[in-house]
């Protein structure tokens, strides 16, 4: 299926991911090229046929519910743009 | 110092333990081979002062008698895999700065087996690539050429930089990840051995993820015996990743008998792909031959639901994306771009300054497929289709031991040949995206050259958890075909 313009500029906004008007005509192009090929996939009788949720049978182990690691806020926040007092800063978002 | 740096890591371990060399003059041989081959942009990072420290602390471990299995030899790093304190970038801009405070657990694996860090290799963006043309640090040259034609080529993607590395001599073996296809393509693009092993072999704990169902570290190396020794060094369960198997790790070594006699090798008509050049069909009768040859029997086999791995792959593989994708947000690490208003307005910004292309278009595509009203049809179809993919190798596995297909479709290509047709660019990856789907282990060996002088490789598809029967197999290929070209640039030459 093609997509239109108003689609990718709501999946955009979807991720979080700005898109300029004048990128928008090629990026609607490129995606519905794909989304067209992936399509295929519709000739393929899936009727009954269970989702792959894991690749490998395995069952997930148990551990103790125990703390293994912390009091590493210097570490969490030493990469942030911008950080104040071991917290990430971040523009106003209560007025 | 090429006679340092041009033997395998086998080689340089033999010399290691015999005392007739030092980690310190190894590394000193590469940390040189790094610099002469920076035309190739292969590292995006070096780590020389680190490198020689890390071996002069190798070689007093030695001094001690303690020795790993990758003890003293350095190696490349995609820069995929967290180092703690080394800028590590994954290959993007929305990364900028970022050091990590920890290191990821395959390479903590090799340094605790001794091995010695050179840097960190140039990779596609977040590894969506199969080109190395989408690292915002710039495209990989291939060491290798055409006959008669000096365009720079290519080394596949997205593990481009660990191939060029290696296949360079700028280093002895290097870590790479594979998703659909990232260490088997470049290996073969590049004239190595690229193993991608089972799913759930090496943790991914410290990988930056990008399709965390499919994504799984490998060697890549100039020997398969070399890829046997990288991949003990690196496997094993780790209680950080939780799909990490807790099976032993055998010593991969022991599994390269040279015996092949009486194993099952199936052949997938359905890789007879349209399109495909006659050299490359022409390779894959050779291996067969070279299979039976040393006493393996060669089974046709079906794998019906080949044609549509590629399709479901391009759905799962950007929707993992899109949601491991969205912790990229101008707060936490990397890039944040000035002048946001709002916090909504941050985020955009950031990930319109912080991303390529290619990355936005999957991260895009993964939305949609995960959107209300698109999942039915587009992800979960997907992951039905990929359930049906594993059911043919399940199948299949009743019959054979192990599958002999072709590694790519083509040889190499130039840089900018295919940089705008992304159809063009995943079909790369046909023969590899389906053992990824069905989280088999994969071997790509060097087996010959094209009409024009590049390398091309044969791959190996084996069993779940049968790295053994694959690194076997691998070794009777490599010793039939005897590869010994060498690509146009070798570092230091």
């Amino acid at each position: 299926m093609a997509v239109d313009k108003d689609t990718v500029a709501k999946i955009a906004k979807l991720a979080r991911i700005r898109v300029e008007p004048e990128q928008q005509e090629a990026l609607t192009q490129e995606l519905s090229n794909i989304l067209r090929w992936v399509e295929h996939l519709g000739e393929l009788d899936t009727d009954g046929v269970e989702p792959m949720t894991s690749v490998v049978e395995m069952n997930l182990k148990m551990r103790e519910d125990e703390v293994a690691d912390g009091r590493r806020q210097n570490d969490i926040v030493a990469n942030a743009p911008e950080s104040k007092h071991g917290f990430f800063v971040v523009p106003r978002v209560v007025e | 110092m090429s006679e340092l740096t041009g033997i395998t890591l086998s080689r340089a371990r033999d010399l290691l333990t015999k005392g007739e060399v030092s980690s310190k003059e190894l590394t000193q041989a590469h940390v040189q081979a790094v610099e002469a081959a920076r035309s190739l942009n292969a590292y995006i990072t070096e780590t020389p002062d680190k490198a020689l420290k890390m071996a002069e602390a190798s070689d007093a471990r030695r001094a001690k008698g303690e020795a790993g299995v990758v003890e003293g030899i350095p190696l490349a790093v995609k820069d995929l895999f967290c180092t703690e304190g080394v800028l590590t970038t994954a290959g993007s801009h929305i990364l900028d700065g970022f050091k990590p405070p920890y290191e990821s657990t395959v390479t903590g694996n090799l340094w605790r087996n001794g091995a010695v860090m050179l840097g960190k290799a140039n990779l596609d963006e977040f590894a969506m690539g199969s080109s190395n043309e989408t690292s915002y640090h710039g495209p990989v040259e291939n060491p290798w050429r055409r006959q008669g034609d000096n365009r720079p080529l290519v080394p596949g993607g997205s593990s481009g930089g660990s191939a060029a590395a290696v296949a360079a001599r700028a280093a002895l073996a290097a870590t790479g990840t594979d998703t659909g296809g990232s260490i088997r393509q470049p290996a073969s693009f590049a004239g190595i051995v690229g193993m991608k092993p089972t799913y759930g072999r090496c943790s991914r704990w410290g990988i930056v993820a990008f399709a965390s169902s499919l994504d799984q570290a490998g060697p890549m190396t100039r020997s398969v015996r070399d890829a046997a020794i990288m991949l003990r060094a690196m496997a094993g369960h780790d209680e950080k990743d939780s799909t990490s198997v807790d099976l032993p790790v055998p010593d991969y070594e022991q599994a390269l008998t040279g015996d092949i006699r009486g194993l099952k090798v199936g052949i997938p008509r359905e890789y007879r792909v349209e399109g495909m050049p006659q050299e490359i069909e022409a390779l894959w009768q050779q291996g067969i031959q070279w299979l039976k040859d040393a006493g393996a029997e060669p089974v046709d086999i079906s794998l019906p639901r080949t044609h549509y791995a590629l399709p479901a792959y391009y759905i799962i593989a950007p929707a993992e994306a899109s949601s491991n994708l969205a912790r990229y947000d101008g707060v936490r690490f990397g890039l944040r771009a000035e002048g946001a208003g709002s916090l909504e307005e941050l985020y955009e910004l950031t990930r319109e300054a912080g991303f390529g292309r290619e990355v936005k278009r999957r991260v895009l595509i993964g939305t949609y497929v995960l959107s209300a009203g698109y999942y039915d049809a587009y992800y979960n179809k997907a992951r039905k289709v990929r359930t049906l993919i594993a059911q043919d190798f399940h199948d299949a596995y009743k019959e054979v031991d192990v599958i002999l297909a072709p590694t790519a479709p083509s040889a190499a290509f130039a840089i900018g040949d295919l940089v705008d047709d992304p159809i063009a660019m995943y079909l790369n990856d046909v023969f590899t995206v389906p053992a990824s789907l069905a989280g088999l282990p994969a071997i790509s060996v060097p087996a010959g050259l094209s009409g024009d002088g590049l390398p091309l490789g044969l791959q190996l598809i084996g069993k779940a958890f049968d790295e053994e029967t694959v690194l076997r197999v691998g070794g009777v290929l490599e010793d039939a075909a005897q590869f010994t070209h060498e690509p146009a640039f070798v570092a230091g030459r």
